[in-house]
Parts: structure tokens; C-alpha cells; sequence
């Protein structure tokens, strides 16, 4: 059994001039590794949703990458407030971003659809006052 | 057509263009960056208002061929800094982006 290959990026709350580099870096490393660049996509828009609502909603986390013989898993840690009602969050539209939030372009309230649209599986663990864990699959 | 093309066609100005050779095949107007990230097409030129450091990732996640960024908005140094660094198509125009997406639509 080989050890399925890791890449770990620490992603920093409120930097919103870095925000999205964990999800960059990560698609020049999938690119490395010569993915269809259909996959690579789908495995970076969920990743950099993912990214943002820790830097915007969870004052920062960690995103992890692992990548199995057929599918990569994109694993979103976070210490932040948790969500109180997933599946509210999770409809089109439904964003708590603050205004100054918004002025930047965020809080469209598509994020967490987006990652759902994107990936082959997505499940949310989330404990309010304690932390949101979000583990999504794309297989390849 | 190309970037290039598709920056002498519309009379834009190009703040970086480390990929002139890159096709356009559509067009795709918005400024909420998770709805750009979630319907923007692959190869379209992106137009838009907005103009902080956050378009060049969604840029490059999304796989567009360009950025336009239209009504004259203002660039910032280290935006044009950050579209060369991840080998970003970012170019400006003064019109409006119902305008330059009617031009662009007669062209394609
Ligand atoms: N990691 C998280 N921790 C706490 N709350 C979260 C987290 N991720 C999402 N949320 C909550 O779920 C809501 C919906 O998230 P979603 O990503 O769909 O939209 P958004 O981040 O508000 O806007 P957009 O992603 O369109 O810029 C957020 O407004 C926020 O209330
Ligand atoms: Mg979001």
C-alpha cells in the first residue's frame, strides 16, 4: 500500500489580500501532477469556496488536500463560530458577510452551493462555538 | 479570436497580458466573485467592475482567458503585481460592459 500524497496549507482570517493562495497553490500542484484540468478545476473552485468562508466567517483554518489512486479529497478545518442551520446555508442566495464584506464581492450567498455543484461528495461537521469541518471528494 | 485580438478589437489596454496567445471563445459579465467562480465559462473573457487583489484568483481558479475590468475603474499597483505573478490576462477599458460585451458579441 502506497501512502496517498498530502499537501496542508494554512489558511489566515480576515487577510483578504492572500485570500485564495492555499487554492492556487493547490492547482499549480494538481497541474504538477497532470489532472485532467476539468478535475483540477472543480477540485480548485471547491477549494477556494472553502478557503474564503474560513477567512471571511471562521477567522482562519487549515485546508488539506489528499490524493487517493481515484479520487482527491479536499478537507476545510476550522476553529470559527460553526454554522447553526446547514441546510439555510447552504441554499443559493443565504449569506450573513457583513457589508464591507460584500463591497469586495463576497456574500453572494453561492459558495457553499458551488462547492456542492463541484464536488462528488460533501458532508459538513460543524459544532457551534467549536468549529466547521467540510470534507469534499471529487473523484477522477 | 485572441486576447490580443480581442484587446486591439475593443480598444482595451493591457495592464498585463503574459498570455496574449490565449483563445477567447465567450464572453461572461458579473462582480460577485462566488458567482463568477460558479458560472463564468472556461476561455471567456471576464467583465466586470470590480477590481480588488481577490478577481486574480478567481481568475486564475476559473480558467478565464481575461479579465476586463471595465467603467474605468481603478487598478491598483499590486493587482497588476499579482495578475503577473499567476500569468494573468488583465486588461482596462474606460466603456461600459454592456458596450464592450455588444462589440464582443458581434465578433464571435
Ligand atoms: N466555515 C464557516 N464557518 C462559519 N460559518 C460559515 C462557514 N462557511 C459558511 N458559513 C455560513 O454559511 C453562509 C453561506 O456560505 P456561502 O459560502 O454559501 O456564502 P457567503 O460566504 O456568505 O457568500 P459567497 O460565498 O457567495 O461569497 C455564510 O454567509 C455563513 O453564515
Ligand atoms: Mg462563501
Amino acid at each position: 500500500m502506497s501512502v496517498p500524497l498530502k499537501f496542508h496549507y494554512d489558511v489566515h482570517g480576515e487577510d483578504f489580500t492572500s485570500a485564495g493562495n492555499a487554492s492556487v497553490q493547490a492547482k499549480k500542484a494538481l497541474r504538477q501532477l497532470g489532472y485532467d484540468p476539468n478535475i483540477i478545476r472543480r477540485v480548485s473552485i471547491a477549494m477556494y469556496e472553502g478557503e474564503i468562508n474560513m477567512v471571511i466567517h471562521a477567522d482562519g483554518g487549515s485546508a488539506d488536500i489528499i490524493v487517493y489512486p481515484d479520487y482527491i479529497e479536499i478537507v476545510l478545518a476550522d476553529k470559527g463560530p460553526g454554522i447553526p442551520d446547514v441546510s439555510k446555508a447552504m441554499q443559493e442566495g443565504f449569506s450573513t458577510a457583513p457589508d464591507n464584506i460584500r463591497s469586495l464581492g463576497f456574500g453572494a450567498g453561492m459558495g457553499l452551493p458551488n462547492m456542492k455543484k463541484h464536488t462528488d461528495d460533501m458532508k459538513i461537521d460543524t459544532v457551534i462555538g467549536e468549529g466547521t469541518t467540510i470534507t469534499m471528494r471529487v473523484n477522477t | 479570436m485572441t486576447v490580443k485580438e480581442l484587446a486591439e478589437k475593443l480598444g482595451l489596454k493591457a495592464l498585463s497580458m503574459p498570455d496574449g496567445d490565449r483563445e477567447v471563445l465567450t464572453g461572461y459579465a458579473g462582480d460577485l466573485l462566488s458567482w463568477v467562480m460558479g458560472k463564468a465559462p472556461s476561455d471567456a473573457a471576464w467583465f466586470t467592475i470590480m477590481s480588488n487583489i481577490n478577481i486574480i484568483a478567481v481568475a486564475m481558479l476559473r480558467d478565464v482567458s481575461a479579465i476586463v475590468v471595465c467603467e474605468g475603474a481603478e487598478i491598483s499597483n499590486d493587482v497588476i503585481a499579482r495578475a503577473e505573478e499567476q500569468d494573468i490576462n488583465l486588461l482596462v477599458s474606460e466603456k461600459g460592459i454592456y458596450d464592450l460585451c455588444v462589440e464582443l458579441a458581434k465578433m464571435i
